[in-house]
C-alpha cells in the first residue's frame, strides 16, 4: 500500500482537527512529517520528504500548517523571524471580526503592530521590530503560540 | 471529572516522575518548560512540549498567568504544580479554580492556611497538636518579653517562610533586636513578607514527617512517616522511613496527630506534616504543613505500595480516596539519597554544566528517579538535584547496605556530585546507629573535613 497525495490530504486534514501539533508516519518506506505553525526550515523539509513519494499535488495543509510557500529563511539573509516574545493566545486582528494588522504583503515599519498575545486577559502588542514586507504568517488567529516560536517570516527592505 | 490530560508545570526529575505515572494512567501530558528545559528528558517523555519562556524562572516557571494559559491553550484539564515553583502558590490554585482547570493538588485557601506560618500554628493549636513554645511578635519590646519567658536559644523565623531562608537562631537575648532586623528583611526579600515569629531552639531535634492524604471532605488517612534529620542549613539530603528508634506509642501519637491536623483543614490532596521531635524530652511538636508532593516521597512509596501521584490525581479527579487506613501496611525499611551536582569539598558550592557519561545503579530494590542523562545539562538557573537513589529492603541495615552499594555504583561524568558525600554519611557509625537529630551533618563535617577531590571533566 502505497501513499496517495489524497490520503495526504486526508491525514493532514485530521491533524488539522486534533488536537496534535506533529505528526510522523512511517509507512513502505516512506517517512510523513507534518508540524502545525511549523517555522519555514522544517515545513520545508517536511514537505520535501512528503513530495518524494506523492508529487501529484503536495498536501493540502490548511491554515496554520506552514507549508514551503517561501524559501527557507537560511538561504534568504533579508528574510527575518517576527517570534513571539511569550506564550499566549495569538491573534491576528484587534477583535474579533476586525481587519487583521496585517496581511502577507504589508509593508511594516519597526513599530507596525503585526499581532496580539494574549495571557490571561492580558493584551501584548507584538511589533515588527524590522522595517520591511510580510512574507508569510505560519500562525493563526486564535492559536496556542510558544514562547520563541516564530510568528511570521518579514522581508527587510534595504 | 475525568482527566485525561495534564500540563505538568515542573521540570528536572518530578517532572519525569509525574508524567512517568500519568503514561501508566493512560493519560495525556504537555509540559510546560522554559528555554532551557525544551529538550529535557521530561520534555521527550511526555506527549508534547510547550516552550513557556526563558530559562530565568522568574520569567517562566514562577509566572501563574503563563502556566494557566498554556493549560487552556492545550485544553489541559488539570495542571500538576509538582513541588517549588507554583506548587504552594495560593494564586495558581485559585486562577485555576476561575478559570476552571483542576489543580492537583489543595484549595487555595488550604495554601493560604498552611503558608502563613503563623496560621497553621494556631491550627496545630484548634487541632490539639503541640507546637514549639514561641508565637507572633509585633514590636522587640514584645518579642524580649516572650524571648524571656521561653528562654535561649531561640530561633527567630518568617511567618511566611520555608527552606531556612528568614530563619536566624538567637544564644543571647542581646542579640535578639539584630537578628529579628535581619530575618525580616530576608523574610521580606524572599517571600514578600517581613513578619517574623518566635520558637523556642530544641537543640536535639529530629525532623520527622508524616505523608498524609485527604479527600476534601474531612476524610484523611497517613502513610506512616519519614525521618529527615540528615540535613545541612535545614537542606535535606537523605530521609528514610520509618524514622528509627521511635517509641510505637510516639509514632502512633504522631501518626494521629498529622491526620486530626489535616483533617481540620479538610485537607485536600498529598500533603505533609512536619514534626520535631525532641529526643532528649521525647515530646514533639508541630512545625509546618508542606502543601504539595515532597521530593522524598518516593520513600513511602516504597514502604507502602502506594503511587503517590496516582492517588493525587484520583483525588483531584473527584474519585476520593481510594484507599482506607487500613490499607497502608508499611513494608520493610526505605532510604533515599539526594544526588545533587554540587560540591562538598567548595562548601557544596553548586556545580552546573553538560553532564558526560552517566551510570545510574539498578538491581533489586532500587529505584532511581531522574531527569539526567548523558549529555544532560544541569542548568544554573533553577536547584541542583540530579537524582534520588532510594533502596527497600526489609530491615534498615540491609537498606543501608544495598543503598551504599547503589551509590557507590553511581557514575556521573561531567560535573562535580555529593555521591562521595553520601557514602560517608551511610559508613558513619552514628547514623547507622540510626536516630541522629538535625545537627548530626553539621558535626559530622566538623569532626571530618571534606578533602578537596579532584573531579573528573568529560
Amino acid at each position: 500500500m502505497t501513499l496517495t497525495a489524497k490520503d495526504v490530504a486526508e491525514i493532514t486534514r485530521l491533524l488539522e482537527e486534533s488536537n496534535f501539533d506533529e505528526l510522523y508516519l512511517e509507512m513502505d518506506g516512506l517517512k510523513l512529517s507534518l508540524r502545525r505553525g511549523a517555522d519555514a526550515t522544517t515545513a520545508a523539509s517536511a514537505a520535501s520528504t512528503v513530495s518524494a513519494a506523492a508529487p501529484a499535488s503536495g498536501p493540502a495543509l490548511g491554515r496554520g500548517l506552514a507549508l514551503a510557500t517561501v524559501p527557507p529563511a537560511a538561504d534568504d539573509p533579508n528574510s527575518v523571524g517576527v517570534t513571539a516574545p511569550l506564550l499566549g493566545t495569538f491573534y491576528r486582528a484587534p477583535k474579533p471580526g476586525a481587519a487583521p494588522f496585517v496581511e502577507v504583503g504589508s509593508q511594516v515599519e519597526e513599530d507596525t503592530i503585526i499581532g496580539i498575545i494574549e495571557v490571561m486577559k492580558l493584551m501584548n502588542t507584538v511589533r515588527a521590530g524590522v522595517r520591511g514586507r510580510v512574507i508569510q504568517i505560519l500562525c493563526q488567529d486564535g492559536a496556542l503560540v510558544e514562547y520563541g516560536e516564530t510568528l511570521m517570516r518579514l522581508g527587510k527592505t534595504k | 471529572m475525568e482527566i485525561r490530560r495534564i500540563l505538568v508545570a515542573n521540570r528536572g526529575e518530578i517532572a519525569a516522575r509525574i508524567i512517568r505515572t500519568c503514561r501508566e494512567l493512560g493519560i495525556e501530558t504537555v509540559l510546560a518548560a522554559s528555554e532551557a528545559d525544551c529538550d529535557s528528558v521530561p520534555a521527550r517523555l511526555a506527549d508534547r512540549t510547550v516552550c513557556i519562556g526563558p530559562s530565568r524562572a522568574s520569567e517562566s516557571y514562577l509566572r501563574v498567568e503563563t502556566i494557566v494559559q498554556a493549560a487552556l491553550g492545550v485544553r489541559a484539564d488539570a495542571i500538576h504544580p509538582g513541588y517549588g515553583f507554583l506548587s504552594e502558590r495560593a494564586a495558581l490554585a485559585r486562577l485555576c479554580e476561575e478559570q476552571r482547570v483542576i489543580f492537583i493538588g489543595p484549595t487555595a485557601a488550604q495554601i493560604e492556611s498552611v503558608g502563613d506560618k503563623l496560621r497553621a500554628r494556631s491550627e496545630a493549636q484548634a487541632a490539639s497538636v503541640a507546637v514549639v513554645p514561641g508565637g507572633a511578635v509585633e514590636s522587640v519590646e514584645a518579642a524580649q518579653s516572650l524571648a524571656r519567658q521561653i528562654g535561649t536559644p531561640i530561633l527567630v523565623k518568617a511567618v511566611g517562610g520555608g527552606g531556612g531562608r528568614g530563619m536566624k537562631l538567637v544564644d543571647r537575648l542581646d542579640d535578639l533586636p539584630h537578628a529579628m532586623e535581619l530575618a525580616a528583611s530576608e523574610a521580606s526579600a524572599a517571600f514578600g513578607d517581613a513578619r517574623v515569629y518566635l520558637e523556642s531552639f530544641v537543640t536535639r531535634g529530629r525532623h520527622v514527617e508524616v505523608q498524609v492524604l485527604g479527600d476534601g471532605q474531612g476524610g484523611v488517612i497517613h502513610l506512616g512517616e519519614r525521618d529527615c534529620s540528615v540535613q545541612r542549613r535545614y537542606q535535606k539530603l537523605l530521609e528514610e522511613s520509618p524514622a528509627p528508634g521511635l517509641s510505637d506509642e510516639i509514632r502512633r501519637q504522631l501518626h494521629e496527630a498529622a491526620v486530626r491536623f489535616a483533617k481540620r483543614l479538610a485537607y485536600r490532596g498529598a500533603g505533609t506534616v512536619e514534626f520535631l521531635v525532641d529526643t532528649t524530652r521525647d515530646r514533639f511538636y508541630f512545625l509546618e504543613m508542606n502543601a504539595r508532593i515532597q521530593v522524598e516521597h518516593p520513600v513511602t512509596e516504597a514502604i507502602t505500595g502506594v503511587d503517590l501521584v496516582a492517588e493525587q490525581i484520583a483525588i483531584a479527579s473527584g474519585t476520593g480516596l481510594r484507599l482506607t487506613q487500613s490499607d497502608i501496611r508499611p513494608q520493610g525499611c526505605a532510604m533515599e539519597c539526594r544526588v545533587n551536582a554540587e560540591d562538598p569539598s567548595r562548601d557544596f558550592l553548586p556545580s552546573p554544566g553538560v553532564v558526560g557519561d552517566v551510570s545510574w545503579p539498578s538491581g533489586p530494590g532500587i529505584r532511581v528517579d531522574t531527569h539526567i542523562a548523558a549529555g544532560s545539562r544541569v542548568p544554573p538557573f533553577y536547584d541542583s538535584l540530579m537524582a534520588k537513589v532510594i533502596a527497600h529492603a526489609a530491615t534498615r541495615s540491609l537498606t543501608l547496605e544495598r543503598l551504599r552499594r547503589a551509590i557507590a555504583d553511581a557514575r556521573v561524568a561531567g560535573v562535580a556530585t555529593n555521591l562521595a558525600f553520601h557514602i560517608a554519611v551511610l559508613n558513619d557509625p552514628e547514623f547507622q546507629a540510626g536516630g541522629v537529630d538535625t545537627g548530626f551533618l553539621a558535626r559530622l563535617l566538623e569532626r571530618s573535613p571534606l578533602k578537596t577531590e579532584t573531579v573528573a571533566r568529560g
